[in-house]
């Protein structure tokens, strides 16, 4: 991957970023759970109120880890029928922004997600905010924000993966 | 398509009642649905509480039709055709936003925020017959409101709102008088698409049968919160309530709680003292019979043709519009009382997420359900849909009394008969012996 010199805070962001997208599209959904802290979260505002803030706003999505625990058990199960059978998707993470914020990392940056099931294909695009934390040596999600740039869930229907 | 006349089969002594399915993939049905529903009834646009403030507007389309709503300097909200008088370009070209004058850009031409044309350019070069004062803001036909609920109606000669609103009147009463000073829409909608037609969603939003098991996943996420779902199986065996002119309610146990006012696990220990404070406020105010219907029951209500207010562990308001025979768009709000406490209206919002909306732990499979019906008719060897369980006796909400009484009244429109009887024989006979 280089020439065995300490990777740069840009290349360490960026590869923890893909392996988080490759484990997502492979629907390795427990190891991507392990890339959260205890007090982990997931954000997904509405598309037409992207900074609502979920205690006094509607959103789409807001964990914490017990939720999403039990939204990764329903991704799983036969019975979370908007995705079973499982759709395939893939992922394009770009623009990358790196800020140190308290011994925080934050990272800003754009997403393209395809989502493909019974024909139809519909992307996902909008931006990633994660604040990463590290943790024994070893970075986790302290929060993951998701923000959609689509006007409406026009193709959609549902956000149904985890975007 | 079938013939018109024989779009629904309903034959209460032979216990059949059938929907033919080219009722959901018909041009045609479409074309006369906008003919006959969308341009006679009135409408859901919109809440009060979304225009609060002088100036605030907001668009929305309304049966295809871009509208804006506006509260004007005088403090009164108005609804638009969001169309220049001019040649006809758009006015109002944001979402929401606040205005005292709003101007045309094409020819900037210029309205008050109460439709009047206050800015022609070169006025000068128009003859003595134009006439400025008679080229306001068109308003549609009917404009009515209900209790904070705007309704606009295409139809000059519809009648009044509240004869329209029949039963689900006393059904509004009991949503609204939840709140003390009123109600209001929270921030953030959702907003989204189902491949499928609209009146399936009618069907999914009225229709207790399938909740155990479609939303299997649901209830054992609820399960593990700690919450006692067992009285699920008990939960829907309330009488099913058809209320006139297509409206209807299902009305179930509120086994998972609600804000106003049974506390359950879902509400957190924060919100305990709080929601007894609610419940006795509501005994004090309305006795405790009304209080109970209130605060205990749970109810999904159809006012016809697409407006459905969910009042149960929250208060979706949902409505919905057809865009082709199989593509509906849906947009959803959150109606909570406009002095609810920030902790309370927390666990609201927190509690609509894990059911309601584009990311929750149900409404996803619902739109999965109804857009496999919708897929499922392409395959067009079997032509009627059965919708006559609990026709043989007094229905619950597990039956499908309220989604007969909503069809009886879209072929009393669609088949230009008008208001019809809705509910089952057997429910009028009972009906008529109670009296």
């Amino acid at each position: 991957m280089h020439d065995g010199s300490a990777p740069t805070l840009r290349e360490t962001v960026e590869e923890f970023l893909y392996q988080e997208a490759a484990l997502l599209d492979a629907w390795r959904l427990d190891e991507w759970l392990a890339l959260f802290t205890e007090d982990g979260r997931y954000l997904v505002p509405t598309t037409d109120l992207p900074d609502g803030d979920p205690r006094k706003d509607l959103v789409f999505i807001d964990d914490d880890m017990v939720r999403l625990h039990a939204r990764v058990e329903r991704l799983k199960s036969r019975h979370g029928h908007r995705e079973y059978p499982s759709s395939r998707t893939r992922r394009f993470i770009s623009n990358l922004r790196i800020k140190v914020e308290d011994g925080d990392i934050v990272v800003n940056s754009s997403f393209l997600v395809y989502r493909f099931r019974l024909g139809e294909s519909s992307p996902y695009i909008g931006s990633y905010e994660h604040r990463l934390k590290r943790v024994n040596g070893e970075l986790k999600i302290q929060h993951r924000k998701a923000v959609l740039d689509l006007e409406v869930l026009s193709d959609h229907g549902a956000v149904s993966i985890i975007l | 398509m079938a013939d018109l006349k024989n779009l629904i089969l309903d034959n209460p002594d032979a216990g059949v009642f059938r929907v033919h399915r080219s009722a959901m993939t018909s041009c045609e049905v479409l074309q006369l649905e906008q003919e006959r529903i969308f341009n006679k009834s009135w409408l859901y646009l919109c809440h009060e509480s979304e225009v609060e403030n002088p100036g605030d507007y907001r668009r929305r389309n309304v049966a295809g039709r871009p509208l804006f709503f506006i509260r004007g300097s005088d403090g009164k909200l108005r609804v638009f055709l969001n169309t220049c008088t001019h040649r006809g370009a758009l006015i109002c070209r944001h979402d929401q936003g606040h205005a005292d004058v709003l101007q045309c850009f094409y020819h900037a031409w210029s309205f008050n925020n109460q439709g009047d044309l206050v800015g022609v350019p070169d006025e000068a070069g128009y003859p003595d017959s134009f006439n400025r004062a008679a080229m306001g803001l068109k308003p549609p036909p009917r404009v009515e409101s209900y209790r904070g609920f705007v309704f606009v109606s295409f139809n000059p000669d519809v009648e009044d709102l509240v004869t329209y609103l029949a039963g689900a009147l006393e059904y509004l009463d009991l949503i609204v008088d939840q709140a003390e000073k009123g109600m209001r829409i929270i921030p953030g909608s959702n907003r989204y698409s189902i491949k499928a037609n609209w009146k399936l969603l009618v069907e999914n939003s009225l229709d207790g049968y399938h909740v155990r098991p479609t939303h299997k996943t649901y209830f054992e996420y609820v399960n593990s919160l700690g919450i006692n779902t067992a009285g699920v199986q008990t939960a829907f065996s309330r009488p099913a309530l058809v209320l006139g002119n297509g409206h209807a309610v299902e009305e179930h146990d509120g086994i998972r709680g609600r804000p106003i006012a049974r506390w359950s696990p879902l509400f957190g220990e924060e919100n305990k003292e709080e929601i007894a404070a609610i419940r006795a406020g509501l005994v004090r105010k309305f006795g405790e019979q009304k209080a109970r219907h209130m605060a205990d029951i749970s109810r999904n209500l159809l006012v016809y043709p697409n407006l459905l207010i969910i009042d149960s562990i929250d208060i979706t308001v949902r409505v919905f519009w057809p865009l082709a025979p199989d593509l509906m768009d849906v947009t959803a709000w959150q109606l909570a009382p406009k002095e609810e406490k920030p902790e309370l209206l927390a666990r609201r919002l927190d509690n609509f997420l894990t059911f309601h909306g584009p990311g929750g732990f149900a409404t996803p499979d619902d739109v999965e359900a109804i857009e496999s019906c919708q897929a499922g008719y392409k395959a067009e060897g079997v032509e009627w849909s059965e919708l006559s369980r609990g026709m043989h006796r007094e229905a619950i909400a597990e039956d499908e009394l309220q989604l007969r009484a909503f069809w009886r009244q879209w072929f009393g429109n669609l088949s230009g008969m008008g208001k019809v009887e809705t509910n089952d024989p057997v429910m009028r006979q009972n009906a008529a012996l109670a009296r």
